[in-house]
């Protein structure tokens, strides 16, 4: 068994654009330092590679050739593209992991037809979970997207059998792969009710994710996502992928509504591999 | 299909080191590129971004133009809100104002009073 670690965290800009701006300071690095115990998890796990299941923002797909999903296989990837002053990120190069990406998506393509890429801008969507995951960037990343933007979507059931083909793909090559899908739940980002949050849909959802009840996650239609959760709440693919990766229950290691300020409910779980 | 190429408009900006050259220099010269309405010229001209908005442009995608154009984060979140006051709902895509023009943040409430 190669997958080491499966995880999911919050990657919203203002988890680190807007840091200064926190009323709450205790919540706030409360919620840092669990996403440093992710860091020292992953750490832990030995993993040689760290894939990134991101919900993209139009850094490099846009609805003139919009993938469902695809896996970055790129040497290395430049972020972010945001305003660095704006996102509290200062513009890096992040190294890739080509070879291993290929291998990857030989493997992926058997049962889910993924795109590729060799070139990846990184937006906030990975920039902030790497602040935090691998802040010296000395982890090879292999980005992926999974379409939460574009609608037409990527189906629910599908992000559920990429994350599979993931498993799967990272049990057939030697290398140690740890993979962590990052999106919010319920938020309404970039829209003037930034700061909404609907908790009980949040809890609920959470509750499904860390019980890995795949029919009840995927029961959800997108007209209820919507109606309920936000547009936001599109980027539940990327958990949803990351729980089926693991196969093992999750364990909710920090989930707050109480720093909206950061648009988001701040969520850092991890999943047992089985 | 106009509101296609103004989001490709702001999405090639937001992601490209010389586009956001050509724009602070020659910005009617890259508009040329894309097929836009005078109302969505005059938008670009102006950074007005509660038009842009109202027009259906892609959150993240103004987001990420409202943050190239240096505006502080409340006055970004206003300025939409100003933007449905003056031009009426969001007319297309998934970014429509649902609270009412409510500020959900107790930091902007308080920068506010």
């Amino acid at each position: 068994m190669s997958l080491v670690y499966s995880g999911v965290l919050s990657h919203a800009p203002g988890i680190t654009g807007r840091a200064d701006l926190v009323k709450n300071v205790a919540l706030r690095d409360e919620f840092y330092a669990r996403l440093e115990q992710q860091r020292q998890e992953i750490l832990a796990s030995g993993a040689e590679a760290l894939i990134v299941m991101a919900a993209e923002h139009f850094a490099n797909f846009f609805m003139n050739n919009m993938p469902a999903f695809c896996v970055g296989i790129g040497e290395t990837y430049s972020g972010p593209i945001e305003d660095p002053e704006w996102l509290k990120i200062q513009k890096t190069t992040v190294s890739g992991a080509p070879d291993l990406g290929v291998r990857l998506v030989r493997e992926i393509m058997q049962t889910v037809d993924t795109a590729y890429a060799e070139e990846w801008k990184f937006d906030h969507g990975i920039m902030v979970p790497l602040h935090f995951l691998t802040p010296h960037y000395d982890l090879p990343i292999i980005p992926v997207n999974i379409n939460c933007q574009g609608p037409p979507l990527t189906p629910l059931h599908r992000a559920w059998a990429f994350g599979e083909a993931i498993r799967r793909a990272a049990d057939s090559v030697p290398e140690k792969i740890a993979v962590v899908g990052t999106g919010g739940i319920s938020h309404w980002p970039a829209t003037p009710d930034s700061g909404k949050i609907n908790e009980a849909w949040d809890r609920e959802f959470l509750d499904r994710l860390m019980r890995q009840d795949k029919e009840a996650l995927l029961s959800y239609s997108d007209e209820e996502t919507y109606r309920d959760a936000g547009q936001g709440g599109f980027e539940i693919r990327t958990y949803i992928a990351a729980a089926a990766a693991a196969g093992g229950k999750g364990d909710l290691q920090f989930y707050t509504p109480d720093l909206p300020i950061f648009a988001v409910g701040c969520t850092v779980a991890s999943f047992a591999i089985e | 299909m106009s509101l296609y190429y103004l989001q490709k408009f702001l999405y090639e900006l937001n992601r490209d080191d010389g586009a956001q050259e050509r724009y602070r220099e020659d910005l009617d010269g890259l508009m040329k590129d894309f097929v836009l309405t005078d109302e969505e010229r005059g938008a670009l001209q102006n950074g007005d971004i509660g038009l842009l908005y109202v027009l259906g442009v892609n959150g993240q995608i103004l987001m990420h133009y409202a943050a190239f154009l240096g505006i502080e984060w409340f006055d970004y979140l206003e300025q939409m809100r100003q933007g449905i006051e003056k031009y009426g709902p969001v007319r297309a895509g998934v970014y429509t104002m649902t609270g009412g023009g409510d500020s959900f943040t107790v930091e902007e409430k308080e920068k506010r009073k």
